[in-house]
């Protein structure tokens, strides 16, 4: 009995790890231009598409795709940041709101034409493989998207201490004006932003594509998933996201196994409207700054 | 912030002349505009919650409690459907309370207030879908009723006439009645708390009270609205009342019409509403799935880009009230 529970929280855990990756995306994308990217599902849906698509054409393992996926995402964030999002960052939040509710209609839609509404399975051979780790049995295709996952959380966290492109992003999500004072050309710094958030968000789709099929469907959920994790680790918080993804892939796992598969997500709603009541700012966020 | 405002007589003489046309339209037209009255009245309960700065994102949660509430009382307790519309408008008014009530006592503002309405909404929408006595993800249904004997006015179920009558009148209840609030005071301190919260407390605004009345009236409306479309339909399914999806296509017409404007929203509908009807045929003749969402998207986006105020402070501006639509921001 101790097995089960071992193996569905380390399921739970390599599930989280991805969901992180995807939080991940939309926490920084709201810490540095205060938006809140309603289509973050849709970017992840456009990930597991491009996973889909290079693996039916090259036959590579889908987690040795994800760094395509997130160049390729990395580049139509950059574009869409300084074609259409860079006009709104000054404007209301509802017509910030809707303009992603715009993108992501735009985006599914475009999903729909080219792939259709049926699911586009994955299927490869290790599918049904697991490693077996003393009692633990780690599924083969969720312990590699995890652990590529972690490698490219790693290289976004080197990337931001350590380079100056990633010192001047921190810089613009710490205290903007001061940003601009020093020099920092702030247009060049949100494109980057937008770009490593929907990086973020193609790579994780990548990675997840064989574990549930491409749908344009799906969207919906990684969004509100995405919004949950955010929410509960602090808005603006890149460990907030990193914690809260790893918290909810196991919450989630643990009550579809000990309640009902059905009502797995209740629970995570339950704790949204309790962190948001109780601690707007998440666990890891800071107060809001005026 | 004062919105644009078609005077009272022009209003009425559009609604009595689009309830005379009614019985003159063929049934397809019938239905077309029913749908659109029913999205301008969504829209209009959805656009008083916004004036008052209150970014509904989970407004299907008050159409689902109302079509719910109405539904259940009529089909499993018998309850008149007079009583059992007005019975679900009050719990969706309730539910409307307890959450702007909840949001406003924590100090839930701006985008976490629209994430906690997105929130609400889900967690309704996934323990109507596991609750069996209103049947669950299976979906709950009505009765069918013998159109020979039945009475519309008894029933509130009746053919495409009866329900295009039902959403025009709501509709043009809800303008007159959207239009007299925001001309009392409470109308100023949601259009205050829209502009600047803290400044309007400051003022002495009521806060807390005036962001529970008008989310209140807002989802009263909306429950209204929900009931009426229960009845219409004659069956509900969570998803396809409360999903996220239906607080989505609620909110694109009062914003393509104009935020903050009374006819706004009607406008709004007049326009999304044939486009959508017309792009999904369109979309099953040439066998292009998803036409319509890319429509509806780029139509969004355009709008929020070019005519940030919507489409009816634009017609007014055509029509040279120039300085009234000028107001608007």
């Amino acid at each position: 009995m101790t097995s089960l529970y071992h193996n569905v929280i380390s399921g739970g855990i390599l599930i989280g790890v991805i969901y992180a990756l995807i939080a991940l995306g939309l926490t920084i994308i709201f810490g540095v231009m205060r938006l809140v990217n309603f289509a973050h599902g849709e970017m992840v849906v456009i990930g597991m598409y491009a996973g889909y698509a290079l693996w039916s054409a090259t036959g590579l393992p889908p987690w040795t795709l994800a760094p395509v996926a997130a160049l390729l995402l990395f580049a139509m964030g950059y574009l869409l940041q300084k074609a259409i999002i860079n006009a709104f960052i000054d404007r209301p939040q509802h017509a910030q709101f809707i303009l992603f509710i715009a993108l992501a209609l735009i985006i599914t839609g475009l999903h729909l034409l080219f792939f259709g509404p049926d699911p586009r399975p994955i299927q490869i051979a290790e599918s049904m493989q697991s490693y077996a780790i003393g009692s633990i049995r780690l599924d083969v295709v969720r312990t590699q998207a995890a652990l590529m996952a972690i490698g490219l959380i790693g290289l976004l966290m080197l990337f931001l201490k350590y380079s100056t492109l990633g010192a001047s992003i921190r810089a613009a999500a710490d205290n903007l004006i001061g940003a601009q004072v020093i020099g920092i050309r702030v247009r060049r710094v949100y494109a980057v932003t937008a770009g490593i958030g929907m990086a973020c968000a193609g790579a994780a789709g990548a990675l997840i594509a064989p574990l549930f099929d491409a749908q344009p469907f799906l969207a919906t959920d990684f969004t509100l998933i995405a919004f949950i994790i955010v929410i509960v680790g602090g808005l603006g918080s890149l460990m907030g996201a990193l914690v809260g993804g790893v918290m909810i892939g196991v919450a989630e796992a643990l009550a579809a196994l000990t309640v009902s598969p059905a009502l797995k997500t209740v629970f995570s709603y339950a704790l949204l409207v309790l962190v948001l009541l109780l601690r707007p700012n998440g666990i890891f966020g800071e107060p809001e700054r005026s | 912030m004062r919105p644009p405002a078609l005077s009272r007589w022009p209003a009425l003489a559009f609604f009595a002349a689009m309830a005379a046309a009614g019985p003159l339209m063929d049934s397809f037209w019938q239905s077309l505009l029913t749908l659109v009255f029913f999205y301008a009245y969504m829209g209009l309960s959805w656009n008083l919650m916004m004036s008052a700065g209150l970014l509904s994102l989970g407004h299907a949660l008050f159409l689902g409690v109302g079509a719910y509430a109405t539904a259940v009382l009529i089909a499993a307790a018998g309850l008149d459907p007079w009583l059992s519309l007005a019975a679900g408008a009050f719990l969706a008014a309730m539910v409307g309370s307890a959450l702007t009530w909840l949001g406003a006592r924590f100090s839930v503002r701006g985008v976490h207030f629209a994430l906690l309405t997105i929130a609400f909404a889900e967690l309704f929408r996934v323990l109507f879908d596991n609750w069996e006595l209103v049947g669950g993800t299976g979906g709950f249904f009505l009765k069918a009723i013998n159109p020979e004997t039945n009475r519309p006015l008894a029933t509130l179920r009746g053919g495409t006439l009866f329900f295009y009558l039902a959403f025009l009148s709501a509709t043009a209840g809800a303008y007159f009645i959207i239009g007299r609030l925001m001309a009392s005071r409470w109308g100023y301190r949601w259009r205050g708390l829209h502009a600047d919260e803290d400044a309007a407390r400051a003022l002495g605004v009521p806060a807390l009270q005036s962001k529970v009345l008008v989310v209140a009236i807002s989802a009263g409306l909306a429950g209204v609205g929900g009931g009426l479309f229960g009845l219409m339909q004659g069956s509900l399914f969570p998803d396809s009342v409360m999903g996220v999806r239906v607080s989505i296509d609620i909110l694109i017409a009062p914003i393509i019409g104009g935020l903050g404007s009374l006819f706004g929203p009607i406008i709004g509908a007049f326009f999304v509403v044939p486009l959508m009807e017309f792009s999904n045929v369109l979309a099953q003749r040439i066998g292009f799935f998803g036409l319509n969402t890319l429509i509806n998207g780029m139509l969004i986006l355009a709008v929020i880009t070019f005519l940030p105020d919507g489409l009816w402070p634009r017609l007014i501006a055509l029509a040279r009230f120039r300085s009234s639509a000028r107001c608007s921001k």
